[in-house]
């Protein structure tokens, strides 16, 4: 059985940019743990030899040609960006 | 027939106060397909577009934006695959790779970790004539490529530009088969020198459209064996990765610095870290990334938005049966085939645009010797003095087998031939009507050379003496003729006759 402990809530929540109060850890993982004993279950089916399933319908992956159909609108692709300089999104310094 | 075999190279061995050490090196290349579409959209790869014009709404990860696959992308992948021996996956699947950094709006990199495209190959180092080192591959999948991050055009801002967002990239891995700095830009110069036999990656290292991370660690003398026998790492050191090079200079520099770095530590009774390192060009060594570490927990799972590719023996099958022919097996063949040199079939096969080339003036001139000394010689040598490649030069295939058949017919000596490759080159023209028009064919009408002999003797009755008591001497004929001929006589008829007429 799969417990989160409140240091492993930390740094899921960490790693996933979502800002989560110090006093709600616990409870965050108490609820992570519960939602993973839950799927614990599916464990307990027999699925020797069983290919998995990745699709409910019988599909094939969709492709597309190797032709250039967009583009050529940076204005629309900046439209949302909440700072933007000649044609850049800016962001603040990030430097390795 | 092609003679493929040869030994391994002698592995670099560093000599450290403690004893000897090898090196052990594994390498990823980021080789990006040469394709007009990205991976997963409609967008252009085109490099130098102005910022964020070659941009979809996929590529920004616009919410409900799906990805849609590249066949093309798919195909050079296979083609890659092929083109090293690989073995082809009929099933793949494509994994998100996690985390954050402003030049990846996704939050993931679309990649494949569990189910690549692409299995076990080799690539064969050439490390000089029949010495070769055996890379195998371990894997090559598709994913990818990340926006483009610039830190120097403000004070407080970093400036993104998402152009090459999406674009798909190969990422060729290694097994630690690599065994010193020179080896390792020699396995980046063979499958660079493969991947533009292929034509899938033009291995542009300026632009970023090939780059390596490389896996280095440190071993004494046997460890390596060991690991070879039982494939067992815990033979081998602790590696350290060295990031992001684009130049075979760096990656030869990184290599030497990281592995002198971790002899020091392990001799001061240190250990060595694993990490991912940085190579500084400036400064000539590596640091550490550690700002980095907890962003490599990567949380990859198989990507929701695309079903398993399942590809087609047939299609497969129809790949391989339109590879060109390779590297090797071209200048096996230049070797077999025209008689050249290890050396000079190296040259001439090191880019298929140079080979192409001088094929076509071996065959039009019929002898592929000589076609290579002036391609190399005469020709590499001016055009790389103008800063020229084969795909610019002003001398056409054509007309270098031209003056070459010129030659070969005995109409122009080799000396004139050089005037003649100068006038072709400086002003083009067809080579046979340029002797013609200026009268620069070799006289080999003996009448004439003896006309010229006879008047210079008779002019020379001193010399005539002294050629007499000392026959070296007839070589002063020989340069006078020459010089009244133009240098047009031919010089083999000249001494004959001038020999001849000395009565030596």
């Amino acid at each position: 059985m799969s417990r989160i402990d409140t240091e492993t809530a930390r740094k899921v929540a960490k790693l996933a940019r979502i800002a989560v109060p110090e006093d709600q850890l616990p409870a965050l993982a108490g609820e992570l743990s519960n939602i993973l004993t839950f799927m614990e279950q599916l464990g307990e089916v027999d699925v020797d030899g069983v290919e998995p399933m990745t699709s409910v319908t019988p599909m094939r992956l969709k492709r597309r040609d190797d032709t250039v159909t967009a583009g050529s609108m940076p204005d629309r692709i900046l439209s949302n960006a909440p700072d933007a300089r000649e044609g850049f999104f800016a962001v603040p310094k990030v430097v390795e | 027939m092609l003679d493929l075999s040869f030994e391994s190279p002698k592995p670099k061995v560093i000599a450290g106060a403690t004893g000897d050490w090898e090196l052990v090196i594994g390498m990823e290349i980021h080789a990006q397909v040469a394709s007009r579409a990205k991976l997963f959209s409609g967008a252009s790869t085109q490099f130098g577009a102005e910022p964020n014009s070659n941009v979809s709404f996929v590529d920004a990860a616009m919410p409900g934006m799906l990805p849609v696959v590249n066949e093309f992308c798919i195909e050079q992948a296979v083609r890659t695959g092929l083109g090293l021996k690989a073995q082809i996956n009929l099933v793949s699947a494509f994994d998100r790779k996690n985390y954050f950094y402003p030049d990846l709006p996704q939050g993931y990199q679309i990649s494949q970790l569990y189910h690549p495209l692409v299995g076990e190959g080799e690539v064969i180092v050439d490390m000089g004539a029949g010495v070769g080192r055996r890379v195998r591959i371990e894997r090559i999948h598709v994913e990818q490529d990340a926006g483009k991050s610039i830190h120097d055009m403000d004070p407080t801002m970093s400036f993104v530009d998402l152009n090459r967002t999406g674009v798909a990239l190969m990422e060729i891995v290694s097994r630690p088969d690599i065994r010193g700095p020179e080896e390792a830009a020699a396995y980046v110069t063979k499958l660079r020198q493969i991947l533009r036999y292929l034509g899938t990656c033009d291995g542009n290292m300026q632009n970023g459209n090939l780059r390596a991370d490389v896996n280095v660690s440190v071993c004494r003398p046997g460890d390596y064996e060991r690991y070879q026998e039982t494939q067992d790492f815990g033979h081998l050191g602790t590696r350290c990765e060295i990031k992001n090079m684009n130049s075979m200079r760096f990656i030869q520099a990184a290599i030497e610095y990281e592995a002198r770095r971790q002899i020091a530590i392990l001799e001061d009774g240190g250990a060595v870290v694993q990490e991912t390192r940085l190579f500084d060009p400036d400064k000539g060594e590596t640091r550490s990334m550690r700002s980095k570490e907890e962003a490599h927990d990567y949380r990859y799972f198989p990507c929701p938005d695309l079903l398993p590719l399942e590809i087609e023996q047939d299609w497969v099958d129809g790949i391989a049966a339109s590879l060109p022919e390779l590297p090797d097996a071209k200048k096996a063949r230049f070797m077999g085939d025209f008689g050249l040199t290890d050396y000079d079939a190296s040259v001439l096969t090191a880019d298929v645009a140079n080979a192409a080339y001088f094929e076509a003036v071996a065959a039009e001139a019929g002898d592929g010797k000589l076609a290579a000394n002036w391609v190399i010689n005469e020709l590499f040598g001016r055009l790389k003095k103008e800063g020229h490649d084969i795909t610019d030069s002003p001398v056409s295939a054509g007309q270098l087998a031209g003056i070459i058949k010129l030659i070969r017919a005995g109409d122009i000596s080799g000396k004139i031939a050089k005037d003649l490759f100068e006038i072709v080159y400086t002003e083009g023209g067809d080579p046979a009507a340029i002797v013609e028009d200026r009268g620069m064919k070799q006289v080999t009408d003996t009448g004439a050379i003896e006309q010229a002999v006879d008047e210079i003797i008779a002019a020379n009755p001193a010399q005539v003496e002294k050629a007499k008591a000392n026959p070296k001497l007839a070589g002063w004929f020989v340069g006078q003729v020459m010089k009244a001929t133009g240098g047009k006589a031919n010089p083999k008829a000249v001494n004959e006759i001038v020999t001849a007429r000395l009565g030596l």
